[in-house]
């Protein structure tokens, strides 16, 4: 387990056994840490057994579809040995003792939870067994070894208790500073999975959402925000908006003028009411066709140095061909099916917050600094996520900051509410990039100088309150392309950015780098293996054969995909292979360009991720990955005419419906290596996949996003 | 005030009568099940049914329902037992959920009129909801097997 953290057993006040986590002082993160209150409060209690039997499991990660209110419980119930279905699961809320035990921060992201999460959870479980079998030991006279534990009872000689009646006497127990955990060949639940456990809330309507958050006295704010980023409040009058039935009132915040009423209906009707004079600042500079043009420029020539190996120059000079590509990516917008909003009730001395959040932690202490109070005065509270990628993990906690200035102006408890108008121009977006790459191969077609620039913003910049000021080079805008396989086999390389700074604000967006360069890498590397007409599995074979990972996943892919398979009329199929997050995805895509007209009818993917814990979960994420990189690469695309976004609602912002969704199959490498993680991972190849089964479709390159602004007829 | 039957039972409400349907039954009834998602009939996420059709709530006038019958996600079954219901936890359909009323909503409609739906017939039927996990490939599957416990259903 993590150094960083500390089991501790405590009783609760109403008895049980209570399993919690502390931080020693001296960690830099402990300031909130303290853990005297543990039988009152239980803040940071991971997993608790009631006397009554109950047992309750508190999630430090959230869910938001990706599958881990089933699978950090599954890590429990193996250690505890308790059936699944019988454990009560709970978001935790904001708590130190809930942070990443790699990241340092309270936060869901980087398709991390499984992996980082696996010895910690396990040992919270393990803790608690090892605590109940003293307990049964002691109380039988029976000596602990040759006690055991069956499915929520401890067998101790010919006594049989529940976990339930051990509970109160465990929690008085000095907790072992280690303890066994069990056998892989024990296992019930990891390496085989379980039933989703939030699937049948999620088909009866019960599962609650922010959106859903309802209390007597709890109205409704929708708020006017400028037209352009920067933008500000130049006066308003809110006569109008103010006689409309239900309207209670209109306050102005530092993001806007907010309308608050008895319900949304009344709100956005006063907000439609609204008249209000803005100062638009400097963001009407902000044009897309300016920013192409500027970017493009910026990228032709190389950039701060992010990694280079050998003599690129020289190297060019002894290729026997150059190519040449450049690629632009739009800003796109993570568009969760449940549009942002935030609950908010301010009282004398404290406030709490319910909101679908993947950062609890940073809401929690800019609520408190808007506030004045200490982050311990706010509580907040996580129902489930519509959805996340990315956009519920702001550091800049933009919507729940604006929440909070709007109860706070008001007095009152409000729900804020966006629109998916407002979700989509609130920013945050993925950011626009160009890449411009050159590459010269010898003979055999192999590449032997690779030269590639990249120009974009800097996410980590915008991420600053969280992580402090971003290094020179933003691993975020250069993950991919840096660390490639395929540099490390080229002699010669140089890789350049040019970071960007603009008015719009930029944030992760599910896989992060991985949504541009394995697009690029990717369609360069299966050009390369059509210039010299080599296959383009073989030619990453080459390729790869110091990659083991990447190998298994693309030779599984390929086989089990049956890439070699003869094709109906007018179908082509494409691949690509990514790694990120510590996993490999390989993908094969199969199209069909109907008067231009893209259609993916079917992917196979196979993962090389480890240890599967939920196998099912895995292919479930893999479908959903690929399905939202089809959406980004066929669809994605934000633009901007004099700082004012040209999109505004699914009908001009396309997401992959039902008639677009392919066929999916999906295979896992039976791996012993180290665990990577799922969620984000089939996004990055996917693309690529796509674009090079258009080339073999059509003999054109994909090289501006998305795929409908390509003109697709078959060449001649 | 404006009555309308929602899951059998008979509501009064005082609402504009050019108030949406949804917010209706979100803010004043306070059923949450149906879902907001883009307030102009492009995501499918408010589906309910207005006299056993699927119509998107966020662009229905509560008073075109004035004395009709609306059923929503929360009135689709009794016990969470629909065929489509058990369906979709066995085979795991939903993610983050937020979209799966609608989906339900609309595929009930689907499979009440068509007990055997083809690919194709889920396709036109279906494609006016969006799911941003990308369910679609379980749901498909989910339908078919719904349409399965169906007919085993009717057999016994």
């Amino acid at each position: 387990m993590n150094r960083r953290n500390f089991i501790q057993s405590g009783a609760l006040l109403s008895g049980g056994l209570l399993i919690s986590f502390t931080i020693p002082k001296a960690n830099k993160l402990a300031a909130l840490a303290d853990t005297a209150d543990l039988n009152v409060f239980a803040p940071n209690a991971f997993l608790n057994i009631g006397t009554d039997n109950s047992i309750s499991v508190y999630l430090s990660h959230v869910e938001m579809g990706q599958g881990i209110w089933t699978t950090l419980p599954m890590l429990i119930a193996d250690e505890l040995d308790v059936d699944l279905k019988k454990i009560n699961i709970k978001h935790g809320g904001a708590d130190k003792a809930f942070n990443h035990v790699i990241y340092g921060a309270q936060i869901t992201g980087g398709s991390s939870t499984t992996w980082s999460e696996f010895d910690r959870y396990r040992n919270a479980g393990a803790t608690a067994r090892t605590l109940l079998l003293q307990t049964a030991a002691t109380r039988s006279g029976t000596a602990v070894e040759s006690c055991k534990t069956e499915d929520g009872f401890v067998i101790a000689g010919s006594k049989r208790y529940t976990y339930g009646e051990l509970a109160n006497d465990a929690a008085k127990l000095p907790v072992p500073a280690k303890v066994p955990l069990r056998l892989s060949t024990d296992w019930r639940y990891i390496g085989k999975g379980s039933k989703r456990m939030d699937a049948r809330v999620k088909t009866d309507g019960t599962a609650k959402f922010g959106m859903d958050i309802q209390f007597p006295g709890l109205l409704t704010a929708v708020v006017a925000h400028a037209p352009v980023f920067g933008g500000k409040v130049k006066s308003f009058d809110a006569g109008k908006a103010k006689v409309i039935p239900g309207v209670r009132e209109v306050v102005q915040i530092p993001t806007g003028v907010a309308v608050i009423a008895d319900h949304f209906w009344a709100a956005q009707q006063g907000r439609k009411a609204l008249q209000i004079t803005w100062d638009h600042g400097a963001g009407v500079q902000l044009n897309t066709g300016t920013q192409t043009a500027a970017y493009r420029k910026l990228a032709a020539s190389d950039g701060l140095l992010v990694q280079k190996k050998g003599d690129v120059k020289t190297a060019f000079t002894k290729a026997v061909k150059t190519i040449s590509a450049e690629y632009v990516f739009p800003y796109l917008a993570h568009a969760p099916m449940e549009p942002l909003n935030c609950t908010v009730k301010i009282e004398n001395n404290s406030c709490e917050i319910w909101t679908g959040t993947q950062l609890p932690g940073g809401e929690q202490a800019a609520a408190a600094k808007i506030l004045g109070f200490k982050p311990e005065q706010v509580k907040v509270n996580i129902p489930f996520l519509g959805g996340g990628f990315g956009r519920r993990a702001t550091p800049a906690c933009d919507f729940v900051s604006e929440a909070v200035h709007i109860a706070k102006a008001s007095g009152r408890p409000v729900k804020m509410v966006w629109t998916r108008e407002d979700d989509m121009k609130s920013g945050f977006y993925r950011p626009f990039y160009v890449h411009n790459v050159k590459i010269g191969v010898d003979k055999d077609g192999l590449p032997i100088a690779w030269n590639h620039n990249i120009a974009g913003q800097s996410i980590m910049a915008d991420a600053a309150i969280l992580f402090g000021p971003p290094p020179a080079i933003d691993d975020t805008t250069v993950e991919g392309v840096k660390g490639s396989p395929y540099l490390d086999e080229i002699p010669n390389h140089f890789v350049g950015l040019h970071t960007t700074k603009e008015v719009v604000p930029v944030l992760w967006y599910r896989s992060v780098g991985g949504t541009h360069t394995a697009f690029v890498m990717e369609t360069l590397i299966d050009q390369l293996a059509h210039n010299v007409s080599i296959d383009p599995v073989e030619y990453r074979r080459g390729l790869f054969k110091n990659h083991s990972r990447h190998l298994a996943a693309l030779n599984l892919v390929a086989e089990k995909g049956n890439w070699n398979r003869t094709l109906l009329p007018g179908r082509f199929k494409g691949m690509a292979v990514h790694e990120a997050f510590g996993s490999v995805v390989a993908i094969i895509a199969e199209v069909s360009v109907d008067k231009g007209v893209t259609k993916v009818h079917q992917v196979d993917c196979a993962i090389e991720c480890g240890l599967a814990v939920n196998p099912d979960g895995v292919k479930a994420q893999m479908e959903s990955g690929i399905i939202f990189s089809i959406s980004m690469a066929m669809y994605g695309e934000l633009t901007f005419v004099n700082g004012e976004l040209q999109q505004n609602n699914f009908y001009d912002y396309r997401i992959t419906r039902m008639h677009e969704a392919p066929r999916i199959n999906v295979y896992i490498v039976d791996s012993k290596e180290k665990m990577g993680g799922a969620g984000e991972c089939a996004v990055p190849p996917t693309a690529p996949a796509v674009a090079n089964a258009i080339f073999a479709a059509t003999g054109k390159r994909i090289y501006n996003l998305p795929i409908v602004n390509n003109r697709l007829e078959k060449q001649a | 005030m404006i009555a309308i039957t929602i899951n059998g039972k008979q509501r009064e409400v005082a609402a504009d009568p050019d108030m949406p349907l949804l917010w209706v039954i979100r803010d004043l009834l306070g059923l949450t099940g149906t879902k907001f998602g883009c307030g102009v009939a492009q995501c499918g996420a408010c589906t309910v049914h207005l006299n056993g059709e699927a119509v998107r709530s966020c662009v229905t006038k509560v008073s075109r329902a004035a004395g009709q019958q609306v059923t929503t996600i929360e009135g689709l079954s009794k016990l969470n037992d629909h065929a489509l219901q058990i369906a979709w936890a066995e085979l795991d359909v939903p993610q983050c959920g937020y979209c799966q009323s609608g989906q339900l909503m609309s595929a009930a409609v689907l499979l009440r009129e068509n007990p055997n739906p083809t690919d194709q017939d889920i396709d036109d039927a279906m494609s006016g909801n969006i799911c941003r996990c990308g369910t679609y490939p379980r749901i498909r599957l989910a339908i078919h097997k719904a349409a399965e416990l169906q007919r085993e259903g009717a057999k016994s």
